[in-house]
């Protein structure tokens, strides 16, 4: 316990920005996600190919190669700087973004063909079709797989580690240096995970039956 | 998909996609032009900069370390494969006292990143004296990760199936073990082999986490590269990014492959083949009195049919 209450500073620094990176991470993949998963049902031949191409690019990349680009070769391109937080935000949520476009996808592909039939058949503009009939549906069964989503992105943060930021995978080579032992100061970081992840999966849990509709 | 989200497009529709079309170009086009002038203005084409990769030596030391990613990739593959089925049999155990625990296990790993398990190996684990090179523990932790993530994908995929395989398992009279090797396990592993590969490719991509633990792999490598004469640092970060995607595309490629392979032919191999061919024949002679055998077989039918990945 004295690791922990001993250096309260730290871990109070390494939590926060942990969560920095996750929510800020978050509403990115969830903004260019939506607009590249839309991209990747829309009806233009060119929107289509962009969106593929992006996801099979990004998503054969590991984080931590991403991450490479953006801690280290965006100060090289001579633009404003930004500090190695906002960065590993921008890699970490143009990595997950690749996930939520496909659970958008996957999403929109199981509602039924009947549905959208149906809603043109009363003469439902696009629109509608959408917004009235087919989100709503998708937007259940994309819960699920969503959270298992964040749950990953929750991990990844850690991965920041490696680019001299300080959060809880970083945090070991900080209380190093105060003469902590590294053994049981991971194990904390562990158990704090745990303890979030188990928090995501009960808010998973939560959220999917709050929204479940009897079929 | 799109024909059925959308009508066949009219004169107005196909102006308005035409536009959308144009201007999805004209937006992907300033961005690449704008981060490729901005490229040419930090001189990121210049000769200097490409310069290292004209040496054959960087070269070798480039395969050296791909041949360390592969090593670990390997190893770790294999080893997650034969975990991920100890680790699900186990967790299918009838025995509280093996299922409990390696259910815990399973979700411990599950939830701690494969990153802090490195750290755990390479920085904790010499507190209590036990000194690791890198490579083990990369290969380790890979390991009991994507062990316990396969392991909860075969659980799924032998739960996914009807009960009736299980029970008829049991009543030609296969023991626990037989049912599960001859009738279950094989199903599961056809149903979810896509899941698997696709989670070979997490494997092969998490083993550029090696890095931060000072494993001399390929993106180690990238990161020594950027130290050198021109300080190439985006050029490595192409050239190393270029190797891991083309490994990663052969590997999706081939969980693609087996996915499009197991839907186009659900039933060529295994026993439900002539089951399901003269299936009408020996149900109807064995009484009809279960009609729930019967509805569970013909599920079985279905669920080949459709094998969800």
């Amino acid at each position: 316990m004295d690791v922990i209450f001993g250096n309260l500073d730290l871990w109070g620094e390494a939590l926060r920005n942990t969560l920095l990176i996750f929510f800020g991470g978050a509403v990115l993949a969830l903004v260019l996600g939506f607009i590249v998963g839309a991209m990747r049902v829309a009806p233009v031949p060119i929107a289509r190919a962009v969106g593929t191409l992006y996801v099979n690019l990004i998503r054969n990349t590991p984080l931590t190669l991403v991450f490479f680009f953006f801690i280290f070769g965006y100060p090289q391109l001579g633009l404003p700087k930004l500090s190695t937080t906002v960065l590993g935000i921008l890699a970490i949520g143009i990595y997950t973004a690749t996930y939520v476009a496909e659970v958008i996808r996957a999403g929109i592909n199981t509602v039924p063909v009947g549905q959208a039939e149906a809603a043109r058949a009363i003469g439902l503009p696009f629109g509608q079709v959408m917004t009235l009939v087919i989100l709503p549906q998708a937007f259940r069964s994309v819960v699920p797989p969503m959270m298992s989503v964040f749950i990953a992105l929750l991990k990844n943060t850690t991965v920041a580690a490696g680019f001299s930021v300080l959060e809880l995978g970083a945090i070991r080579s900080y209380l190093s240096e105060r003469g902590e032992n590294a053994l049981v100061v991971l194990l904390w970081v562990a158990v704090i995970f745990v303890a979030l992840v188990l928090l995501l999966s009960w808010l998973q849990r939560y959220l999917e039956n709050k929204w479940r509709i009897a079929r | 998909m799109t024909s059925v989200l959308y009508d066949v497009p009219g004169p107005r529709a196909i102006l308005r996609n035409r536009l959308i079309g144009v201007a999805t170009v004209v937006v992907v086009l300033a961005l690449l032009g704008f981060i490729g002038y901005r490229f040419y203005e930090s001189g990121q084409f210049d000769a200097s900069r490409w310069y290292v990769f004209t040496f054959s030596a960087v070269w070798t030391q480039i395969f050296g370390a791909l041949g360390r990613t592969l090593a670990a990739f390997g190893l770790a593959a294999v080893l997650a494969l034969v975990v991920g089925f100890v680790l699900a049999i186990g967790r299918m155990s009838d025995h509280a006292w093996v299922r409990i625990p390696v259910t815990a296990i399973t979700e411990f790993f599950r939830a701690v990143p494969v990153l802090v398990l490195m750290m755990l190996l390479y920085y904790g684990l010499p507190v209590l004296g036990v000194k690791m090179e890198p490579y083990w523990a990369v290969v380790l932790a890979l390991m009991v990760y994507n062990g316990s993530v396969l392991a909860e994908v075969l659980r799924a995929g032998v739960e996914s199936l009807p009960r009736g395989q299980k029970e008829a398992g049991f009543a030609i009279g296969l023991r626990k073990s037989g049912v599960m090797r001859l009738i279950l396990l094989p199903q599961a592993i056809r149903a979810m082999l896509p899941v698997i590969v696709a989670q070979l490719v997490v494997t092969l991509k998490d083993t550029a986490l090696g890095f931060i633990i000072t494993y001399p792999e390929l993106l180690y490598f990238a990161k020594q590269l950027t130290s050198q004469q021109g300080r190439p640092v985006l050029q490595s970060a192409f050239v190393i990014g270029g190797i891991y995607i083309v490994m990663c595309l052969i590997l999706s490629g081939v969980a693609r492959w087996l996915e499009i392979r197991t839907r186009r032919s659900p039933r060529t191999r295994g026993g439900a083949a002539p089951l399901a061919g003269d299936g009408l024949d020996p149900r109807l002679h064995g009484g009809g009195t279960d009609t729930e055998l019967i509805a569970m077989q013909r599920g079985v039918g279905k669920f080949d049919g459709t094998s969800t990945g």
